[in-house]
């Protein structure tokens, strides 16, 4: 059973056409490199595949639960990260993990709390106002508050936008980790965190899903990324 | 992170955990800034100086409370959409909303679950007014019970004002305006039936119409529960208010 799973997916704003058709199924143990321009529909579709939004037409589910019929048991095994990682600020780091595991009625939630701080480097910044972190630390927060769970299906949007070269290395090593129990879908616009983090890569424009393929092939594509994303994104 | 990922485990129903931690984030949310004990001091400061400046309170020489309740509508018209300005116009300012959607709970728990924290915490500012209560008790005899009666009354007046605030909120980013909306919206439903604005109809309108503007308004559905009756088509009016407010915010919310 594919862990997300997107079904033709189809979202307009007016006369915009943001996604058109898109389908595509992640299996555990796959980390997607979600690959498009500005404005081309990937964050459309995380928004669609996490139940934010409602698609005008086809359907997307988690762990086999239809985000729009069972949206609650969908949630219950997603982890989503929103672009920009938003984040109560007026709360310290350790009282908003701590609400996300109330909200999600987990089992033990201080020892949760606990565990993730530490997963996610984040011990030495528990007491501090999410408004008073730096930009790396509050990504690690957004990041913290999605795996707080242990969820089988991930989706992170752009979850190393901004970060210094350090912090991208430690988010990645952090997805790494648990890459081979999760469905992971990652977008991004750095090119390199392909070769180094994914294990597919999709690429969107216009909408429209361009390519769907294994990493190999798509570094095979030619020796200069940028050129062949150029090229699939034209 | 050692638990399987199939297991998800919750400890409790996932509705209800969602629910009891949206209360208690809202309700101490409140708190966390100087703003809230600025606004418990505000309405205590403006209750007493109306109730005793303009009200005459003690020159009255009564030993009840309705001269003290008589103006609430006015301070829930003000207070309660400053308290509830911030509910989902925060959220959106914040980017927090799609946080919050994109967990397990709906948009109905998450929407009860701030208003009722809303709503307690203008039963907080309620209950910092008590002194005046023990004060009347002491220099009289009141009836007790006319006045919980009153403060019955109350609070279910500024749960209507908080259910306009809690509309006006879900429609924009902004808590300003949010703030001014939710205001203007409790400021009609004070005018209506209320001194100079109830004399503009009188005479100009049928006796049966002014009574109907009346019955619309705050002040007149408060006026029983002032008296110590606990009047039931109120307590529906000023509930139907809060739940109609709730009701449109979530469907609001829920459009995207």
């Amino acid at each position: 059973m594919a862990l997300i799973e997107a079904r033709n997916l189809r979202k307009t704003y007016g006369a915009l056409r943001a996604v058109h058709d898109v389908s595509f199924a992640v299996e555990r143990g796959e980390v997607v490199a979600f690959l498009g321009p500005n404005g081309a529909g990937k964050t459309t579709t995380m928004k669609l595949l996490s139940g934010y939004l409602r698609a005008d037409a086809g359907a997307a589910s988690i762990a086999g639960h239809d985000v729009a019929a069972a949206p609650i048991e969908a949630k219950r095994h997603l982890g989503y990260s929103p672009e920009g990682a938003p984040a109560y600020g007026e709360m310290t780091v350790r009282e908003f993990l701590r609400f996300a595991a109330d909200l999600r009625g987990l089992a033990e939630p201080a020892e949760r709390v606990r565990a993730t701080l530490e997963l996610c480097r984040l011990t030495d910044v528990a007491a501090q106002n999410i408004d008073t972190l730096s930009k790396g630390y509050r990504m690690r927060v957004g990041f913290a508050q999605a795996v707080i769970h242990d969820p089988a299906a991930l989706i992170l949007d752009e979850p190393t936008d901004g970060l210094d070269p350090n912090q991208k290395h430690e988010v990645r090593r952090i997805l790494k980790e648990m890459a081979s129990r999760k469905a992971v879908i990652v977008s991004t616009h750095l090119l390199e965190e392909v070769g180094e983090l994914c294990t597919r890569v999709i690429v969107i424009a216009k909408g429209e899903l361009r390519c769907d393929e294994p990493r190999d092939r798509f570094l095979a594509r030619g020796p200069d990324l940028n050129q062949v994303f150029r090229a699939l994104t034209a | 992170m050692s638990t399987p990922a199939e297991a998800t485990p919750s400890a409790r129903p996932a509705g209800r955990a969602a629910f009891v931690a949206i209360v208690r984030r809202e309700f101490a949310g409140y708190f966390r800034t100087p703003l809230a004990y600025v606004f418990l001091a505000v309405f205590n400061a403006f209750a007493m100086s109306l109730a005793f400046f303009v009200g005459n309170l003690y020159e009255a020489g009564v030993a009840n409370l309705d001269r003290f309740f008589l103006y609430h509508p006015w301070l829930w018209a003000f207070l309660a959409p400053a308290a509830g300005a911030r509910l989902w116009a925060e959220e959106r300012r914040q980017g927090t909303l799609e946080l919050l959607l994109t967990w397990p709970v709906t948009v109905w728990q998450a929407a009860l679950g701030k208003f009722l924290a809303a709503w307690l915490f203008l039963a907080c500012a309620l209950l910092v007014t008590l002194p005046i209560a023990f004060t009347v008790g002491y220099l009289g005899s009141p009836d007790w019970g006319v006045i919980a009666s009153g403060y019955v009354g109350s609070l279910l007046c500024a749960g209507a004002c908080l259910g306009l605030a809690a509309l006006a909120s879900a429609v924009t980013r902004s808590q300003v305006i949010a703030f001014v909306t939710g205001f203007l919206a409790c400021f009609l439903l004070v005018l209506l039936g209320y001194g100079v604005f109830d004399g503009l109809l009188v005479g100009a309108l049928p006796d049966e119409t002014v009574d109907a503007v009346r019955r619309l308004g705050l002040w007149r559905n408060l006026e029983p529960f002032t008296l110590g009756i606990f009047d039931v088509p109120a307590a529906v009016y000023f509930l139907s208010l809060a739940f109609a407010g709730l009701g449109l915010s979530t469907l609001v919310v829920d459009r995207r």
